[in-house]
């Protein structure tokens, strides 16, 4: 026989049994579908993450206090010198390694706002520096950043996030304006852009203000007039041209003889952006191997069913393999004529899949707040799979057909 | 001058095995038969008269013994090797017409040509010659009809266009007329009495005596060797049916 005939007896073999072929297909279209739309959501939080690694800035580390010596309990009472971060830790920071472009100090403490318009409660108030817009890449729409002169002299300023600020007074335009925090009043000096989340921090609902402002007024610490100012972290920009871990070696050098601890037990962690993106890689990769075992078995599923479905049908179509053998059918032409049929079957099963997969992933992308991206190697790979998992278990049924005995087979029922 | 022998068996002998027992099915037979001759082939069941014709259709090979059809030994060929030799040199009636179900008459006429490896026909060739085919069996009326739209003689008759197309040397009928009436039964043997007298070699197994009349020659077998080869089929049957054995 000629191929385009194996190919037309096939498929005018699924055509006649409509149903029963749609239904083999299924365990093929929902294995080659499913690998597509669980390589488009992992290819879309990859980008995502990315994304959002570019906007963070790669040359920024980040300093916060470790719990390792007692951390926070080393506040208490008695708890010795050793207090984690504190305020002029920044400074030192800033002051005596060479390669740092800018330091940001963070503490935040969360209180109600208050504007002529709108009270709002648990509103994060972040207390930080002058070098907050440029560090941590933010961008001021509406009037000013605090400066430094400011934080020293512990002005009584604030610049609203856009959704704190839209939130408040349904507009940003309102500097000049005044919110009370708690119960201290500020004058509103700036609001930032929308800048959305970056990492897990929403820059936008946010109010921010001097550290010292919060030293003050936000977490007034009988203990730090002994150990100085307590801060949650440290952003240090780094040169980009400068030997990143050099640079950290030497804040942690400088940190450990601040704070009298050794290297081994520091009190202190400091994480690069690197760290971030393999922390982060690392569960992408996790994530899309656990899919890609999900799709793995569902595609053996469907060729298992390819299976079946074959020897049901070579059984139930014995007299006809005798009749064709009798007219001269060869063991190898029987054989082509099902491993045909079952590889026609994933094919047409992969091909449904693939227009599946792309549409739920499109679907999926609008639907949900998942970012989806379709990614053409993936369609290859499960199409290519669908074709390898037919031929697989499709031989095993086509061969049993090729080695039935002619006269048994013309005898059958 | 000889006519050409189409089949020339010698000693021919098969053995089934069956655990300790083993059955001889045919017990040393030889034959040989021409070309044009018409030859009934009768015996009741167990005479190994089904084993017989599995052989000579090459659907099986002898255990001992020798076969040359067509004067090619053809009782040590591989299957794939038999394979060839049932489409090229053969043609197979059967009892139950065994067409593929759901398929047209022309399909069905067409499968022995697609198996065909030495047609160099394209796929419109091979429509026309199997509408020819069923034309000359007298259904050119009938080329699409499916098996289930066609009566028991009309399938038989597309049975014997399938056996036609690749022009065997042999027809081998395995009780054409076993599933007919009467009147189809009838129109099925004039049509095999028709190719017959346009030279075609025809073995044909039969149970029905009255048929085997109007055969010219009968061979009778009874457990696993020839009973009786009578050249007259009148003759052979009255024979038969009197229990008179030569």
């Amino acid at each position: 026989m000629k191929p385009q005939e194996f190919l037309l007896v096939a498929w005018e073999s699924i055509n006649r049994n409509k149903l029963r072929s749609l239904l083999t297909m299924l365990g093929i279209i929902i294995g080659v579908s499913s690998v597509i739309i669980m390589i488009s959501i992992s290819a879309g939080t990859e980008a995502t993450i990315s994304d959002q690694i570019t906007s963070l800035g790669s040359n920024l580390v980040y300093v916060t206090s470790s719990m390792s010596r007692g951390g926070a309990m080393a506040m208490g009472p008695g708890g010795g010198s050793s207090g984690g971060l504190v305020y002029d830790d920044a400074f030192a920071i800033e002051d005596e390694i060479s390669n740092v472009v800018g330091v940001v100090v963070e503490q935040g403490a969360t209180d109600s706002v208050k504007s002529s318009e709108a009270t709002l409660d648990d509103v994060e108030i972040l207390g930080t520096t002058a070098s907050f817009p440029s560090v941590r890449d933010v961008s001021v729409g509406n009037g000013r950043f605090f400066t430094e002169e400011e934080v020293e002299r512990k002005s009584k300023v604030a610049v609203l996030g856009y959704d704190l600020a839209m939130e408040l007074f349904g507009t940003t335009d309102v500097i000049g304006e005044v919110v009370t925090a708690g119960s201290t009043r500020l004058g509103i000096v700036g609001v930032l852009e929308e800048e959305g989340l970056k990492g897990d921090t929403d820059f936008d609902a946010r109010l921010y203000t001097p550290v010292t402002v919060v030293f003050q007024k936000f977490v007034d610490n009988f203990f730090a007039r002994i150990v100085g100012d307590s801060i949650r972290a440290v952003y240090v920009e780094i040169d980009p041209e400068a030997d990143l871990d050099n640079t950290i070696l030497q804040i942690e050098l400088l940190l450990a003889k601040r704070h009298d601890v050794t290297l081994d037990e520091p009190d202190f962690s400091i994480t690069t952006q690197g760290d971030i993106i393999e922390t982060q890689e690392s569960t992408t990769a996790a994530f899309r191997s656990l899919l890609g075992w999900v799709a793995g078995v569902s595609l053996i599923v469907g060729g298992i069913g390819i299976m079946n479905i074959m020897l049901v049908s070579v059984t139930e179509r014995t007299r006809e393999i005798g009749i064709r053998q009798s007219v001269g059918a060869t063991p190898d032409d029987i054989r082509w004529q099902f491993l045909t049929e079952a590889l026609l079957l994933s094919l047409v099963g992969g091909l449904i899949g693939v227009v599946a997969g792309i549409g739920g992933a499109v679907l999926f992308g609008a639907v949900s707040d998942m970012r989806t991206v379709i990614v053409p190697s993936a369609i290859l790979l499960a199409f290519g799979s669908a074709a390898v998992v037919g031929a697989f278990f499709g031989y095993y049924p086509a061969n049993k057909a090729a080695q039935l005995d002619p006269i048994e087979a013309l005898r059958h029922e | 001058m000889s006519a050409r022998s189409i089949i020339r068996i010698e000693n021919l002998e098969k053995l089934y095995g069956m655990g300790e027992i083993q059955v001889r099915a045919l017990d040393g037979v030889s034959l040989e038969i021409e070309e044009g001759e018409f030859v009934a082939v009768m015996g009741p069941s167990g005479s190994g008269k089904s084993t017989l014709m599995n052989i000579i259709g090459c659907l099986d090979r002898p255990s001992e013994g020798k076969y040359y059809l067509d004067n090619e030994d053809v009782s040590t060929k591989t299957k794939v090797e038999l394979a060839h030799i049932r489409n090229r040199k053969l043609g197979f009636i059967f009892q139950s017409y065994n067409l593929l179900g759901r398929t047209s008459a022309r399909e069905n006429v067409t499968l022995p040509l697609m198996y065909n490896r030495d047609s160099e026909m394209t796929i419109e060739e091979r429509k026309k010659k199997a509408e020819e085919a069923l034309d000359l069996v007298g259904l050119a009326d009938r080329i699409e009809h499916q098996p289930h739209e066609l009566s028991g003689g009309q399938q038989q008759r597309v049975a014997i266009a399938r056996a036609l197309i690749n022009n065997p040397v042999l027809i081998l009928a395995d009780e054409p007329t076993g599933n007919l009436d009467t009147r189809s039964g009838e129109e099925i043997m004039a049509l095999l009495h028709n190719l017959h007298a346009q030279g075609r070699t025809i073995v044909m197994v039969t149970h029905d005596p009255e048929i085997a009349e109007h055969v010219e020659r009968v061979i009778s077998l009874r457990d696993g060797i020839i009973e009786s080869d009578k050249q007259n089929g009148k003759q052979a049957v009255k024979e038969l049916r009197e229990g008179v054995h030569a």
